[in-house]
């Protein structure tokens, strides 16, 4: 076909020793909505990364409008036409919506009231065609996740670009903004624009797309058109072999309430009230899982049960007594780990290594230190049995972590805050970021704490993941758990709509 | 999805902006995960260093080698340059010490200056208001005056931080100008020597309130001090749970807190060490070499040993020898004045080899690379 | 003239280089480099003047001189700090640490000499006929009027042009400027070597309106005044106006107190401008402890484009 808008061939990157792009082809054309679907780390961030000129590929050619371009960094990208709608938004959240849209332009040196004037009304209309409302004078910092992705579209759209990328737009927002954002798409389509979309979401690819193109491990594996394929094919093509969809069957083991949380109410940094009277009970050998979009106090939550941030009302049982007051050490005495969201940032101390990683949480014990001395030789042993038992790969025991792969930053996590026999764990986001393989494992060690009577509280974004582990599954909602449902009675639906803060299916918001 | 793994990969700078389609053949790439420095790189910057300095000397109509051979020869080259040179190494031995430790857990205290003139005052005040105590008793007691000052010094720079958010370099440099200033006060008013001919400076100490000396030379007791504070450093960093700690902030202060470090506890800590460390370097400049309390007894002791602790790289055992060295500076900057040169030439000295060295430790980063 | 008229006036001329150096200050860290090395381009800017006035004894000359020497010294400092990316706050105590000492090794031959003149002063005639404002707007030299010049000329670059809205961008969150095209090293050398200059000329005025002759660490710490004043202004240049002449006030507090007849000795005097640099900082931190302190979010931490190979 000649009328390709967009046609990348060939193309090849690679990180290192990985290679994150293996001979793709892809091709786009005007006045369609193209899904690039694929798992984690499947390689569709990079090859649109390519594209919009964030990375440079290794090899291969990119045609623009059937000419061969040379995209060496974003401006190129712009020059073109190519825009792209990033997962972490490239936005300056001090300054207001109006002029982060309008923050490239070069011309009119002088910016007086008139000028704002013009480009706001410009905005604004902008906005209007498309669908897209928010408020175009407030900083972005005052903008909730889906006005900021609002924003994003409307800079891409009001710096020209007629090639449109967004990388995973729905995982942001609820189900009810994922809908409006694929109204904006029908449009964009038919104002003769190329919109191409990065997901894992198959869902979401059959109700908003055109074509699908799959990607596996960095290899594109086929282009179908959405109208000819179903989900189970697209299960097979992205995962690479059968896959069920429907839950395994499990045993109860479920125990005694462990955790039990009473109308508890914590402000957030700057004074906002994130949780505000949630309620919820963790059992022994019990998972559960807490359903939201983010922002909506799971952070809070996480934090306040791991002793890092103190409450304003309500009460804390764990284990039988009543937390007193917030504390890290004294949640790790009593027995709570934590996974932290962001492992790099707050989980691991990347220029360390293994040892001193694994001890973290252990190195005030008897065990490991005597009279506040630690007890050097012994340490080094334990560690090197908890990354042979764990599987983590390390070069050396004194690698600093930051030079492992993410899969086994992780796995040295889990050692750690599995290795001290814990009662209860807190994970947030344990998957985010890893391939499939590094998933599953991170999956089987939480069902292994199941089944070995503690009781783990799962707070994620993916709802999958939640519907295949949770015992039960609360939806956290403005800082209140406002659903929820057990493991054989899930319904996906019905999750999201609370996730939306709407209760009931005839609509009723809270 | 993007690679997740931000330690070893490479960022590029980019190259000389294209402007008609040319590229520049070579670019330059950065690559983190060296956070190693070399070994040859303290020696580099003090090479370049002085090769900068060497321009301004011969601006000034002198020769550079023969100044910085005088200088070398002031310092090192006769017993009593030497003797005056680990004299000089004693106060940045401590103060270099205190600040390493701070520095460890990103406390950037530049206070060192202050600390050890509230710790000298201390110990004077001792010799003022308790004037005939015995020798071991006037000792240790200006010993605890003078630490417990330095460390109340350091207490009022960590307190605003961990309590109110300052940030402490300013707060640590203020203090040193308003310790400078009490240190006039005291000198030219209540503690002056009424037998002083009006001279600025508080009465002699007796020889039961001076710290022995070694032999005949001017070298007294305080370098024992150092060494001792020294080694304990080495043995608490490697061996202990406070070590650990440390190690742990110093890396990643948000993971040390998940960890359930108190990471406020830890600067309020760090900043009574560095503090007290550089009070008793303070006691120890009185009792031990001026024996009276009089205006400039440092001479920018405190900001030299911020140098003094970056070129070891904050470790115990390079301190001993960057302090002697800069010890040598010091004097071999005093000696080159006979030749008509100001003493300050050793304050530029310092100043450039701080500058060469940060430089050094980014440096090695990068590499040169054919681009593709 | 009454006390407070004359401490106005005191406080114009002593909070002069203050608002200088606040206004390079601000420039720095809006740009998102902190300038730790006040002091020392200070101390630079002084040093420079006195012996380019003394030898040529043309002090437009000298002026330029200074901005030079320190605008080379800026760029120094942006050099280590966006290119090599290294520490700043070491980079910027080793341009106090080589600024006061080579500041003093160069001064040392006309220390103590007196300068030729003084900046010279704008005398408008008309307004001196005026009572408190006459006396006070009366007869201002030209480096002040440029000083507040200065202050409404920033003001309305960062918050009025375009220039503005991609320095508080490239200060805030230079990857998404970078995608915007916007050329996030070069702002940054650009308005650090600027800022440093400005510092410079704070250093200038220092000695000329202020010390007539050249003494070695003659700022006294005024260029760290600097550096929390950035702070107290919160990178505003109109608060920098009243935050400098505030602290020019304090600072001639002392010296006017002591006219007097005060029984307080004068070292106690000296110390307020210090303790209340400290004080002012900590009653901001604990104001501030809840909200968004104002502070360019990039403050301090180098760039690194992301990954393109």
């Amino acid at each position: 076909m000649q009328d390709h808008s967009v046609e990348m061939r060939g193309i090849v990157k690679r990180f290192g020793s990985v290679t994150a792009s293996d001979q793709v082809d892809f091709s786009a054309n005007a006045g369609e909505v193209h899904a690039l679907l694929g798992e984690n780390g499947a390689g569709k961030s990079t090859v649109m990364s390519m594209l919009s000129g964030v990375y440079r590929a290794d090899e291969g050619e990119i045609l623009i409008h059937g000419k061969p371009a040379r995209i060496r960094s974003p401006k190129d990208a712009a020059l073109l036409g190519v825009g792209m709608v990033f997962q972490n938004f490239r936005l300056v959240q001090t300054l207001t919506a109006a002029e982060n849209i309008v923050l490239g332009e070069k011309s009119s040196f002088w910016r007086g009231s008139k000028w704002i004037r013009q480009k706001r009304e410009e905005i604004e209309a902008l906005g209007e065609q498309f669908g897209l409302k928010f408020p175009v004078n407030r900083p972005i910092w005052q903008l909730s996740v889906g006005e900021q992705q609002r924003v994003e579209i409307v800079k891409t759209l009001y710096r020209g670009a007629d090639i449109i990328i967004l990388d995973e737009p729905t995982s942001v927002l609820t189900p009810g903004e994922a809908e409006q954002l694929f109204e904006t798409l029908r449009v964009m389509k038919q104002a003769g624009k190329t919109v191409i979309m990065t997901t894992h979401k198959m869902k979401e690819v059959m109700a908003s797309s055109d074509r699908i193109s799959v990607m596996r491990k960095g290899k594109m594996i086929a282009t179908l058109a959405t109208a000819q394929t179903d989900e189970l094919e697209l299960a097979r093509l992205m995962v690479g072999r059968e896959v069920t969809i429907s839950r395994q069957e499990r045993e109860a083991t479920q125990g005694e309430p462990l955790l039990v949380v009473n109308r508890l109410e914590v402000s957030a940094d700057h004074g906002r009230k994130a949780l505000d009277g949630l309620s919820l009970t963790v059992c022994e050998g019990e998972i559960v899982g807490v359903a939201g979009v983010a922002g909506n106090g799971q952070k809070e939550l996480a934090e306040v049960l791991t002793g890092l941030r103190t409450w304003k009302n309500g009460e804390i049982i764990f284990d039988g007594s009543r937390v007193k007051t917030a504390s890290v050490r004294g949640a790790i005495d009593a027995g709570i780990s934590h996974v932290p969201e962001n492992r790099m940032k707050s989980g691991l101390a990347g220029r360390l290594g293994s040892v001193d990683n694994l001890l973290f949480k252990s190195y005030r014990t008897e065990e490991h230190s005597k009279f506040g001395i630690l007890k050097a030789a012994k340490n080094r042993l334990w560690s090197q049995e908890l990354v042979q038992r764990f599987d983590v790969k390390t070069p050396e025991l004194d690698t600093p972590v930051q030079q492992l792969s993410g899969g086994n930053q992780q796995k040295l996590l889990f050692a750690r805050e599995v290795s001290h026999k814990p009662k209860l764990m807190v994970a947030v986001h344990p998957t985010q970021g890893l391939d499939v393989g590094a998933t599953a494992g991170v999956h089987e060690l939480l069902m292994e704490l199941r089944s070995s009577g503690s009781g783990v509280l799962l707070i994620s974004e993916d709802l999958d993941e939640l519907l295949q582990l949770s015992d039960r599954i609360l939806v956290i909602y403005n800082g209140a758990i406002i659903g929820e449902s057990d493991h054989e009675h899930a319904d996906r639906e019905q999750i999201g709509l609370m996730m939306a803060g709407i209760r009931h299916r005839e609509g009723s918001a809270v | 999805m993007s690679p997740k793994n931000t330690g070893n990969t490479a960022a590029v700078l980019e190259p000389l902006p294209a402007k008609s389609g040319k590229r520049f053949g070579l670019r330059l790439e950065y690559d983190s995960s060296r956070t190693r420095s070399p070994w040859w790189s303290p020696i580099l910057s003090v090479i370049l260093a002085l090769l900068l300095c060497a321009v301004f000397i011969a601006a000034n109509g002198m020769n550079p080698v023969t100044v910085y051979e005088k200088m070398f020869r002031g310092a090192f080259g006769t017993s009593y340059g030497f003797t005056e040179t680990m004299v000089k190494a004693i106060p940045l031995l401590l103060c270099g010490l205190g600040i390493a430790v701070a520095y460890r857990i990103s406390v950037w205290n530049i206070g060192a200056e202050g600390q050890l003139t509230v710790g000298a005052m201390a110990a004077t005040a001792v010799t003022i208001y308790f004037p005939d105590l015995p020798s071991f008793w006037a000792i240790t007691l200006m010993l605890i005056f003078g630490t417990a000052a330095g460390a109340l010094w350091g207490l009022m720079t960590a307190i605003p931080r961990t309590h109110f958010g300052v940030n402490e370099l300013i707060t640590s440099l203020m203090l040193n100008y308003v310790a400078l200033l009490a240190l006039d006060y005291v000198v030219f008013g209540p503690w002056k020597d009424p037998a002083g001919f009006n001279f600025p400076g508080s009465p002699m100490f007796t020889a039961a309130q001076s710290l022995p000396v070694l032999g005949t030379t001017r070298l007294h007791i305080g370098l024992i001090f150092g060494l001792v504070a020294v080694f304990i450093y080495f043995l608490m960093v490697k061996f202990t749970r406070w070590g650990y700690e440390l190690r742990l902030i110093g890396a990643n202060p948000t993971a040390a807190r998940y960890a359930g470090i108190h990471i406020k506890k830890h600067i309020i800590i760090v900043m009574l060490i560095s503090g007290g460390l550089a009070g008793i370097a303070g006691m120890a400049e009185v009792s031990g070499v001026t024996h009276k309390l009089m205006q400039g007894i440092s001479p920018g002791y405190g900001y030299t040993a911020i140098i003094v602790a970056w070129l070891a790289k904050l470790n115990p055992l390079g301190l001993i020898v960057t302090s002697v060295l800069f010890g040598g500076l010091i004097v071999g900057g005093y000696s080159v004045q006979t030749i008509g040169l100001p003493s300050s030439i050793s304050e530029m000295l310092q100043g450039s080899i701080l500058f060469f060295l940060i430089a050094g430790d980014m440096i090695h980063r990068f590499r040169i690379r054919r681009s593709a | 003239m009454d006390f407070t008229t004359q401490l106005l006036i005191a406080a114009i001329s002593a909070g002069t280089p203050l608002l200088l150096a606040t206004l390079g200050g601000i420039l720095n860290e809006r740009a998102g480099i902190i300038q730790l090395g006040a002091e020392g381009l200070m101390l630079m800017g002084a040093v420079t003047t006195c012996i380019v006035y003394i030898r040529s004894g043309n002090l437009l000359l000298a002026l330029l001189a200074a901005i030079a020497v320190t605008a080379v010294l800026g760029m120094v400092h942006s050099f280590l700090c966006v290119t090599l990316r290294a520490n700043q706050t070491m980079s910027g105590l080793a341009m106090t640490l080589f600024g006061s000492g080579l500041s003093a090794y160069l001064g040392k031959s006309i220390s103590g000499l007196p300068l030729p003149g003084t900046s010279p002063k704008l005398n408008l005639t008309w307004l001196q006929g005026i009572p408190v404002i006459g006396d006070i707007f009366g007869r201002l030299d030209y480096l002040t009027w440029f000083s507040l010049l200065l202050v409404l000329v920033l003001h309305l670059l960062i918050h009025h042009t375009s220039w503005g809205l991609h320095l508080r961008a490239v200060g805030d969150n230079p990857a998404t400027a970078d995608v915007m095209g916007i050329r996030v090293q070069l702002i940054r050398y650009s308005y650090v070597t600027a800022g440093a200059a400005l510092i410079g000329l704070a250093g200038a005025d220092m000695v000329l309106a202020y010390a007539p002759t050249w003494n070695e660490g003659l700022t006294a710490g005024r260029g760290w005044i600097a550096v929390g004043l950035v702070i107290f202004a919160r990178w505003n240049p109109l608060r920098a106006l009243f935050c400098a002449y505030f602290f020019g006030a304090l600072d001639s507090l002392g010296f006017r107190i002591q006219l007097l007849g005060s029984v307080i000795p004068s070292y106690f005097l000296k110390m307020i401008p210090y303790v209340v640099t400290i004080l002012v900082l900590m009653y901001l931190g604990y104001r501030n402890r809840n909200k968004p302190s104002g502070t360019p979010e990039s403050l301090g931490t180098p760039y690194i484009r992301e990954q393109r190979f």
